[in-house]
């Protein structure tokens, strides 16, 4: 398959490949050795690569891969929790209410700070999807695991960020309260 | 309130992954269910705040530059390689293109000069005075071009032979002055036309484009002098003629 090809398949990827390995690494410098390493793989083996078949998908599961076997991947992945994969139903959060959330001011600075809170298999899981926007399918295939995980892992990674941002947003207020003088 | 039995699909329908019945259910169940798509909007907002959030890092033009090159840097090695044959052959084309150019130039110019003389000699043939000087006596001919032409040429003898001299003129070719005989064979009359080699310029007669014309042509050079014989006498009468011509030189 000619090189030209690949340059015009990969490279429209790469900003947002960048983005993603930050969101993995949190160290820019770290972000560009993985990201250098993906274009390297993936430019040797884009002769495997099936003309026709998603690209995007194939390209950020090499970068996940790389991920997973640097030395901050190996360190990330065994702070998630055993429980991540557990079949058990998600329940409906009750006592939530639209006001409740800290979430519809869309404030963007607590979702950056939940976000990095997240274990990376939840935070690369919404960053494809919501980022990324890939399918359901797209995701599977980069993450190389089943759709009912992607599924299940999704909506577990939602919660976990609702109750991160929550938690935030509680400690703020009880500062705001203790920090007021009392008249 | 919400209901339990839509939770669990609500994500699914906001990202767009739910079947077609199942979304149209759900969805003709938001506008009723004030609880759901309270519920569904909360979410809505969440998935716009992580999408803004999580497009954070940027990455600098020269990292861009750096993997630019490493995915281009092989390329232009095996460009050269690659291209070679491409190249060649385009060269081979190229040429063959312009040698066609000029063979055809060269062949259109000779199809040209074919047609002139085929023109001068129909219009000679057509005319009520064919010729200038009327004589069939080479001893007469041969002289009247005297001051009219910047060459002379000699006449053979044709009393033994099957060809007559009916008499001559002045012709021009490329705007330089000739000389044209008109011989007869039976009921055949043949022109002969003599000009200068360089009167010709790139003009050439070449026997394969003879054919262009309906006529038979012979040509030769001979002491600077380019001879040219056209005629509706067969190939036979116009190789003797070309002969006895030849021969006088």
């Amino acid at each position: 398959m000619p090189l030209g090809a690949f340059e015009r398949l990969a490279m429209p990827h790469f900003e947002r490949l960048y983005n993603f390995a930050c969101w993995l690494t949190h160290d820019r410098d770290e972000a560009e050795d993985l990201v250098q390493e993906t274009y390297v793989k993936a430019l040797k083996g884009f002769s495997s690569f099936q003309p026709g078949t998603n690209f995007r998908a194939w390209i950020y599961k090499i970068l996940r891969n790389s991920f997973l076997t640097s030395r901050t991947g190996l360190k990330g992945t065994t702070t998630v929790p055993l429980d991540l994969e557990a079949d058990e139903p998600i329940l409906p959060r009750a006592a939530d209410t639209p006001e409740s959330i800290l979430l519809q001011r869309s404030d963007w600075q607590l979702v950056e700070q939940a976000l990095e809170q997240l274990p990376v298999a939840y935070r690369e899981v919404l960053l494809l999807c919501e980022v990324e926007e890939m399918s359901y399918q797209e995701i599977s295939a980069a993450l190389s695991i089943p759709m009912g995980t992607v599924m299940s892992r999704l909506s577990r990674a939602r919660q976990a960020l609702r109750a991160e941002v929550q938690t935030t947003k509680s400690a703020k207020a009880q500062e705001m309260q203790g920090s007021e003088p009392r008249g | 309130m919400i209901c339990e039995t839509w939770t669990e699909k609500l994500d699914a329908y906001l990202d767009g992954e739910l079947p077609p019945g199942e979304e149209r259910t759900l969805g003709e169940h938001l506008r009723t269910c004030s609880g759901c798509a309270a519920e569904s909007l909360s979410r809505v907002q969440q998935k716009r705040a992580i999408h803004a959030a999580g497009q954070r890092f940027t990455p600098s033009p020269a990292f861009r530059a750096r993997i630019q090159e490493s995915i281009t840097a092989p390329r232009r090695s095996r460009w050269n390689w690659f291209w070679l044959p491409v190249l060649a052959t385009a060269m081979i084309l190229v040429v063959a293109g312009v040698l066609s150019l000029v063979v055809n130039n060269s062949r259109r110019g000779e199809t040209q000069l074919m047609s002139e003389l085929a023109d001068m000699h129909v219009a000679t043939l057509a005319s009520s005075n064919p010729v200038d000087v009327v004589s069939t006596d080479r001893h007469t001919v041969k002289p009247w071009f005297a001051g009219k032409i910047p060459f002379t040429f000699n006449l053979p003898e044709l009393q033994d032979s099957a060809f007559v001299l009916v008499g001559a003129k002045v012709s021009y070719l490329n705007q330089s002055p000739g000389a044209e005989l008109l011989f007869r064979t039976r009921q055949h009359q043949i022109s002969a036309f003599i000009f200068q080699e360089r009167a010709l310029g790139s003009m050439r007669a070449d026997d394969a484009v003879q054919g262009a014309v309906s006529f038979t042509v012979r040509s030769w050079s001979q002491n600077g002098l380019r001879y040219f014989v056209i005629g509706d006498a067969s190939a036979q009468d116009l190789d003797k003629l070309r002969e006895l011509l030849k021969a006088a030189g």
